[in-house]
């Protein structure tokens, strides 16, 4: 990249929902913004009107303020279109509505630990071979059953994550050892990942690119290095690299650059 | 017993016929393990801020790391210290996770809460109601000792192996269970520190209840006592979940149990050998049920002296008082039904998250209304502009900043992107430092005088004050910034990430602000110490206000009053019309 798209506002946006969220942000902001000054220029004005100052005595009469209760009517109103009109309907996609069959989403495990994301492929036959924390080493770090016939194929990343854009991804979440939270800045992405659950979430990428996935939630010293390269690519480039990817069972991790 | 005899036969003396036994008093009684209330208000008042000056020191250290992740520290903080937490001058991950957690646990529960509630509660709250000391006066002594053990188990917890508490304020495990020894250090400091504030809450809640002054009805309380009334409720019914919570943590590490450790965790690769069953989530219920009330307790006391210096310093009535009381009120309430908008990453469905971002837009709205009343006070005033009514002000903007920008957190699909952040950061230090913060600085000037028989310098406060006001927004500000830029909070180098790189600047700007907003403060440290032994004598009212703690003599002795005050009149007469002077006192029979 030759200008980096990261300045001081919104990091760019290459998902398919984000842009909704973005969205919401701009108009509570606005809305903030509209209160404050209005708020802000009554402030002031009292504060200069009603110095003290020699002739000067306060009112005892309380002023009858109409334009309290308006105003106050006025949040009220504009809350609820916020929650029901923004908020409700976008949230509720994000976290109710998986991407049906039709849409032919990828699933890909997501298993966490101190301090790296790893990645597990299901592989070409598309499903997932066994795995029990007991057969997690630091040669198979998602702790994979190599005598399952399915995880023949499977691909294991760490730190690294291939995806296409414009096809429907599910990440299910897991984490080894503490809590961690998935953030992926680019696709307005976020989610904790609990040791014991699996939580899942979904995403579609717009734009092929380099980016990266990072953890949102403290997780022990090295918190702040654990951040994965995220690689969006054409589904053709993305099938002619799944195909060069031998099974590798958990046991190294793929050097290839986008 | 005959201790226990002298002290009924105290307490009821005290009530009557006070001085009697004034002189009896030896030096510790007097000055350390005193059951006055204003000597216990002084005492936490005191001990929260020198907490909270070091709490603020932790942060200037972590402010260098975040400025200058590249570069090392001066070799002088690196002797201090040692190798073990800055090996050649490079601060440890460890070390600043330590920081991190000991800065925000330090701030709340052993700077702002003890400040706000133990300080100024134990000492305005009798003054204001007329009563000669607490309802129960050594369970008030028994609530500073136990604060007071608490925090030195917390301070001490630094000087373990491992360190302190680091797995943040909020303790999430399994990440503090399998934390080093300071983080039993951190639970049984907090056993301590909850205890406390029970303690504190029960005195506060029977004394507002049985000692009000003859005709001090309910609303002609200064909204102060009402603001610390609601506060020793949340207290006491918010803090016992986080006790219990506490106490299971503490099990989980200590006893083998799993409360919240579910089965088959594998740590560094290796199988934990724990029970199993457990559920994380459940400690983070228990301690935003807590947490959520304890962001109340922390403004709900500085909106309560800011109310106060408002009043005073307008020279006119509260716009809306039972309006502001009933609001305080119902924020009481629904502050227990807000806790779990602190969880909506954790994978909360559609019913659930629409809920909890209800109640908490809901739970906004006294809140706009308790500042826009504060607001239309001013209409019609005439404000005198004295050093604690230029903290009251500026709490208003600032709290009105930390308001609003809790609007996008609030809701769930705006929260996605901001959770976390630096935006959050940003929020709830608003909330409370520029907000809280300006608040209780106000409440030090303001009772100054009434706690010393002295005034402060006003010009060392106005020097305190601008540059309070200038250096905090230059602190958090920018995180605002950072925030929407995408920045998690509790990274050791955000220069790791694209996004963080791209606002290493706004960082180095915080930073700086951090450390003069220290040097702003020297002229406050200057002037609290000198004033109390050569600030300019004041009258017992010097303010000219109309509650009645200005009915006592400053300092007030034993026992408070000279003669038992008698309430005539609501709480903020001011300028009323064919009134001899422009305040009627509520303890003066005909003004």
């Amino acid at each position: 990249m030759d200008t980096s798209p990261y300045g001081w506002w919104f990091p760019p946006n290459i998902s398919m929902h984000g842009a909704g969220i973005d969205r919401i942000i701009d108009v509570v902001h606005w809305f903030m913004a509209v209160l404050f000054v209005g708020w802000g220029i009554f402030f002031v004005y009292c504060l200069i009107k009603f110095r003290a100052r020699p002739g000067h005595q306060a009112s005892y009469q309380l002023p009858k303020a109409k334009i309290s209760k308006v105003a106050e009517v006025g949040v009220l109103v504009f809350e609820v279109f916020l929650l029901v009109g923004l908020s409700m309907p976008v949230w509720s996609k994000y976290r109710n509505d998986p991407p049906k069959a039709e849409e032919n989403p990828m699933e890909i495990r997501v298993v966490a630990e101190q301090f790296a994301w790893n990645f597990h492929y299901p592989g070409a036959d598309g499903k997932f071979g066994r795995t029990h924390p007991r057969f997690m080493a630091a040669d198979n770090l998602i702790g994979l059953d190599r005598s399952d016939p399915l995880a023949a194929d499977d691909i294991a990343l760490n730190n690294k994550f291939y995806m296409p854009k414009d096809r429907p991804i599910v990440l299910r979440l897991t984490s080894k050892d503490v809590i961690h939270s998935i953030w992926i800045p680019v696709m307005r992405v976020k989610q904790d990942v609990i040791p014991g659950m699996e939580i899942p979430v979904w995403f579609t990428a717009t734009q092929t690119g380099h980016y990266q996935i990072g953890c949102a939630q403290l997780c022990g010293n090295n918190h702040f290095t654990m951040i994965s390269d995220l690689f969006v690519q054409e589904p053709e480039e993305f099938r002619q690299w799944q195909l060069e990817q031998k099974s590798s069972g958990g046991e190294e991790e793929e050097e290839e650059d986008a | 017993m005959s201790h226990d005899d002298h002290h009924h036969g105290h307490s009821h003396g005290s009530a009557h016929a006070h001085g009697d036994h004034h002189h009896e008093l030896g030096f510790w009684q007097k000055y350390v393990f005193s059951v006055d209330h204003k000597v216990i208000g002084i005492q936490y008042a005191v001990t929260a801020l020198v907490f909270l000056f070091f709490g603020f020191t932790l942060m200037m250290l972590m402010r260098y790391q975040l400025a200058y992740p590249k570069g090392t520290f001066p070799s002088f903080f690196a002797k201090i210290f040692g190798a073990a937490n800055m090996p050649g001058g490079t601060m440890l991950p460890e070390f600043y996770n330590q920081l991190g957690a000991m800065h925000g646990t330090i701030m709340v529960f052993l700077g702002v809460v003890p400040l706000a509630v133990g300080g100024f509660g134990n000492f305005v709250l009798p003054l204001q109601i007329g009563a000669p000391d607490m309802a129960f006066p050594r369970l008030n002594m028994a609530s500073y000792w136990v604060f007071f053990v608490g925090g030195v188990v917390m301070l001490f917890s630094f000087f373990v192996t491992g360190g302190a508490a680091q797995s943040g304020w909020t303790s999430y495990p399994p990440l503090s269970n399998i934390a080093p020894f300071g983080q039993t250090l951190w639970l049984i400091g907090m056993v301590f520190l909850i205890t406390s504030s029970l303690l504190g809450s029960v005195n506060f809640i029977v004394t507002t209840v049985q000692l009000r002054a003859e005709g001090l009805s309910f609303f002609r309380l200064p909204f102060f006592v009402w603001a610390q009334f609601v506060t020793a409720f949340l207290l006491l019914l918010a803090f016992p979940p986080l006790e219990a919570a506490g106490v299971l943590q503490l099990m989980d590490r200590v006893a083998g149990t799993s409360f919240f450790m579910p089965e088959g965790l594998v740590v560094g690769n290796r199988m934990v050998e724990v029970a199993g069953e457990g559920n994380p989530l459940l400690w983070q219920h228990l301690f935003w049920f807590l947490a959520h009330p304890e962001v109340y307790v922390l403004i709900l006391p500085a909106m309560g002296i800011v109310g106060e210096v408002i009043a005073i310093n307008t020279r006119k009535p509260l716009w809306g008082y039972r309006l502001v009381v009933y609001s305080v009120i119902f924020l009481g309430f629904m502050s227990f039904i807000v806790w779990a908008h602190h969880m909506f990453m954790t994978g909360m469905g559609t019913t659930m998250s629409a809920f909890f971002q209800t109640t908490t837009m809901i739970i906004s709205i006294p809140s706009v209304i308790i500042l826009t009343a504060f607001v239309i006070s001013l209409f019609g005033a005439s404000i005198r502009y004295t050093v604690p009514m230029m903290f009251a002000l500026a709490f208003l903007p600032m709290f009105a900043i930390g308001g609003l920008t809790g609007l996008p957190l609030g809701l769930t699909a705006a929260d996605i992107h901001l959770h976390d952040t630096y935006y959050v950061i940003g929020h709830f230090h608003y909330v409370v430092a520029p907000g809280t913060l300006m608040g209780l600085f106000a409440g030090v000037y303001h009772w100054f005088p009434k706690a010393t028989g002295r005034k402060m310098n006003d010009m060392l406060g106005k020097l305190h004050f601008w540059g309070t006001l200038i250096f905090l927004n230059g602190a958090f500000l920018p995180m605002f910034w950072i925030g929407m830029a995408g920045v998690s909070r509790r990274l050791y180098d955000q220069t790791k990430y694209f996004h963080g790189d791209a606002v290493q600047d706004l960082t180095v700007l915080s930073s700086w602000s951090v450390w003069l907003l220290g040097i702003a403060q020297i002229p406050f440290i200057i002037n609290f110490f000198a004033s109390m032994r050569v600030g300019k004598k004041v009258s017992d009212n010097p303010w000219a206000a109309t509650t009645l703690e200005w009915a006592a003599p400053s300092p007030p002795p034993h026992g408070n009053f000279a003669v038992v005050p008698v309430v005539y009149r609501g709480p903020y007469e001011y300028s009323v019309p064919g009134a001899a002077s422009d305040f009627s006192p509520q303890f003066v029979a005909k003004a």
